[in-house]
């Protein structure tokens, strides 16, 4: 059971990490606009800058 | 228009020395918007970054000030096709984006805690059952703690201080209850792992609490989507005030900055933006938004005129007197007052099942507790048995009951149109049983309309292109009828008078009787109370153009599906009687009254209320505000005076009436609901709390229990989707009658088409 020791740590820092991306993406307004975010992916910005595509 | 706009009041300095903004802009619909916009504003030299928020509609422009100012972004965003609204955010709309953001953290808190400490309560559980040694489970134990302890102390701030703010007030809620049992269950849990016991309940309390937090944080969103909603809706409507400066100069300043004392122009066909005395220039002024009188009142200088009307005839200019020192306004805001405060008596129905629940729950703990010691148990062993009790009883899936059920019924009535103001607005609505309408602006249609009827067709589209160059707001419901929606050149507008053109060579003239040439006793002597006209002439023939209110278009199947429903339908109204009665017969509505004071009204509904009925008002003047907040519930649409909406428990769009009879249905239906999961969680209670009450319970029963109740509630709020939605289809169609059927506010005609944010899907 001695694996015990370090396993348990290890699963509750990656549940922490995960708790700490979801408190910056918080911080970081991305919750905002969501419907905005799915729309936005449509849109051909970074195409736009290839001259080849218009 | 030359004229300056000052933009000034809604913008903000960043710390960088650049200038901020927030707009709010119509008719944002899809992807494409979103970059037309945003590249389109980034373009124009000095502007920093333009950001639209999709989801609320809004735009958040930062320039650097000296190379471009509000207006030009403001006219930029117009060229480009959209209407842009700029508003300053309100305080109490911040303040629910902050709460919005904690409740969250708290939720994602408990979360991440409640996953982690299942984790390792689910390993003591198979652990108890076959080899686990007791030194590993008081590690696992002392884990659980180290995780539930600050996480709890974190997410379970939301319950303890809306608890706390109970009890120092002296009454208790529902968080009472909820926050005793958190605390003595981790307490316990506590006092059980450092005495190496067997059974502790952190996953317990901290689901519970992940369960709860979900409730809260919906409900919290529900509410804030309808408030940005209103807010947007507020903006578009937000009117600008043309104000004349020291130097006679003319300045367009929204209507929030104006200040007493201030000298503001009034134009023909313009609303009046403030409460103030005229100064000079006389004119006509409809003032049926006010007191629901639809003939217009002849007013001269030194008359006072009220935020609402309508100028119809001359340009007027008027000094703005503070809000709330004239006659009729001050006669509203006192009789408001009283109104307001004899309904915060109503208490909810959450409210008084807590009330119920709390004394009997910790009754039943007690004597438990006594019980078992009576029994010959130990003093340990009686506590612990009474504080199971606490904790299976813990009102988790009550305090879900009612909220989800709220949450699922205002999706629904957002979808038809109908927002709410307050969330308990639902559960009165449910128990109405009589609907009292007002007349003017809410049988009514808000704007007049044409009577078409007795008109030859090719002289009216000849009046109705004629009129397209006035700015009268009579000529305006005219205009609307013209097919081909353009003006003639050369048109020529005299004021108070009427519009002149030449039309295939002869004088068109459409105006008041004697500017036609008309003989004004010529007008059609059927023509209902309250009727304008406007007379037309061209080449020698000659029409009288009626102008009237008209009722909404399913105005007459609505009352009759309310009367089928056996609610009771009556008018109050503030018009003359020849208006109403008209209104009434067409309608079948036998009881109604008008030429009602503020007062009057509300007396009318006291004395409803003293028959024992529970009203439901419906209207729209600032003489409806004291009756919509004295009514048990009450119900406004958009076009609304300010001080109406304010008052009102919800808002509904469109032209239509429909939603009010939807949203009568709607909250039945919900009521329903919410008893059926309050006889639910009382079953669930009468299984469990005997369990406990013999000191059977164990943490894996407590976890199932508890969650199981929480899950069975909330799918039972959900089945209000279905049982909601599934016979709206045929109600709907049977509302609206005649009228084809046009469901979303995004079909209707006018400046709410582009203001659909949500009802539209």
């Amino acid at each position: 059971m001695n694996v015990l020791i370090y396993l348990v740590p290890v699963a509750l820092l990656l549940g922490l990490a995960g708790l700490i991306a979801f408190l910056w993406s918080l911080r970081s307004g991305q919750y905002e606009d969501l419907d905005g975010a799915a729309l936005r992916i449509l849109s051909d910005d970074d195409v736009a800058q290839n001259p080849d595509a218009s | 228009m030359s004229e300056v706009v000052d933009f000034s009041t809604f913008v903000e300095r960043n710390t960088d020395g650049t200038a901020h903004m927030a707009l709010a802009v119509e008719g944002i619909g899809c992807a494409g918007c979103i970059r037309k916009i945003e590249s389109g504003l980034t373009k124009l030299p000095g502007v920093v970054d333009a950001r639209v928020n999709f989801t609320q509609r809004r735009l958040a422009v930062d320039w650097r000030d000296d190379e471009i100012d509000a207006a030009r972004i403001v006219s930029e965003l117009e060229r480009i096709g959209y209407q842009a609204h700029p508003f300053a955010p309100e305080r109490a709309e911040a303040d629910e984006t902050q709460h919005a953001k904690w409740l969250l953290k708290c939720l994602a808190v408990a979360g991440f805690a409640a996953m982690n400490v299942m984790l390792l309560s689910i390993s003591v559980w198979s652990g108890n059952v076959s080899d686990m040694t007791s030194e590993t489970r008081d590690l696992f134990h002392w884990l659980s703690a180290l995780i539930a302890l600050p996480a709890a102390a974190y997410a379970g701030q939301p319950f303890f201080q809306s608890a706390l703010r109970a009890l120092r007030a002296r009454h208790t809620n529902m968080d009472v209850p909820i926050s005793v049992g958190i605390i003595l269950a981790l307490g316990l849990s506590l006092y059980e792992t450092a005495t190496h016991a067997a059974h502790v309940y952190f996953d317990s309390a901290i689901t519970l609490l992940f369960f709860l937090l979900c409730g809260r944080y919906l409900e919290q969103a529900m509410r804030r989507k309808t408030r940005l909603f209103a807010g947007n809706l507020a903006s578009h409507k937000a009117a600008f005030a043309h104000r004349l400066d020291g130097n006679g100069e003319l300045t367009q300043v929204p209507v929030s900055a104006l200040h007493p004392g201030d000298r503001i122009l009034v134009r023909p066909g313009d609303l009046v933006p403030a409460d103030g005395t005229i100064l000079t220039g006389a004119s006509e002024i409809d003032e049926s938004l006010v007191t629901g009188e639809t003939t217009p009142r002849a007013v001269r200088a030194g008359a006072t005129v009220y935020a609402g009307s309508t100028n119809f005839a001359g340009a007027l200019t008027m000094q703005v007197i503070a809000a709330g020192t004239g006659t009729l306004v001050d006669e509203v805001e006192r009789l408001l007052h009283k109104a307001t405060e004899a309904k915060s008596r109503t208490v909810r129905l959450a409210d008084r099942a807590a009330r119920l629940y709390a004394p009997v729950v910790h009754t039943t703990a007690a004597l438990t507790a006594v019980g078992w010691l009576m029994a010959g148990a130990s003093l340990h062993d009686a506590i612990v048995t009474a504080i199971a009790v606490l904790i299976i009883t813990c009102p988790c899936a009550l305090a879900l009951a009612i909220p989800a059920v709220q949450v699922v019924a205002a999706g629904q009535l957002f979808r038809s149109s109908v927002i709410l103001n307050s969330g308990d607005a639902i559960e009165r609505l449910a128990e109405v049983d009589t609907v009292v309408f007002d007349k003017t602006g809410t049988l009514t249609l808000p704007d007049p309309a044409v009577d078409t009827s007795t008109i030859d067709p090719a002289l009216l589209e000849r009046a109705a292109r004629l009129a397209l160059s006035s700015r009268h707001p009579l000529a305006a419901a005219l205009a609307r009828q013209a097919r081909l929606r353009v003006p003639y050149p050369a048109a020529v507008e005299e004021p108070g008078r009427g519009v002149r053109a030449v039309i295939d060579g002869k004088e068109a003239r459409l105006g008041s009787a004697a500017f036609c040439g008309v003989d004004a006793q010529a007008q059609a002597p059927s023509a209902p109370a309250g009727t304008s006209f406007m007379a037309f002439t061209h080449g020698g023939r000659t029409a009288q153009i009626a102008i009237g209110q008209t009722l909404r278009p399913d105005a007459i199947a609505v009352v009759q599906a309310l009367q089928a429903r056996g609610l009771d339908v009556v008018i109050l109204s503030g018009d003359r009687p020849e208006a109403v009665v008209a209104v009434a017969t067409q309608l079948g509505i036998r009881q109604w009254t008008a030429r009602l004071k503020p007062a009057e009204k509300i007396e009318a509904i006291e004395r409803l209320k003293s028959q024992r009925r529970r009203v439901l008002m419906v209207g729209d003047g600032l003489n409806d505000a004291p009756a919509l907040a004295a009514a048990h519930v009450s119900l406004s649409p958009i076009t609304a005076a300010h001080l109406a909406q304010t008052h009102a428990d919800a808002l509904f769009l469109g032209e239509r009436l429909a939603p009010v009879l939807r949203a009568i249905d709607v909250a039945r239906r919900a009521r329903a609901l919410m008893k059926q999961n309050l006889v639910l969680t009382v079953i669930y209670n009468a299984c469990a709390v005997p369990i406990a009450v013999a000191g059977l319970v164990t943490p894996l029963i407590a976890a199932v229990a508890m969650s199981g109740s929480s899950i069975l509630v909330t799918l039972n709020a959900l089945r209000a989707r279905l049982t909601i939605s599934s016979p709206s289809a045929s109600e709907d169609a049977a509302a609206s009658g005649s009228v084809p059927k046009a469901v979303t506010t995004a079909e209707q005609p006018g400046p709410l088409a582009d203001t659909s944010m949500e009802p539209a899907r």
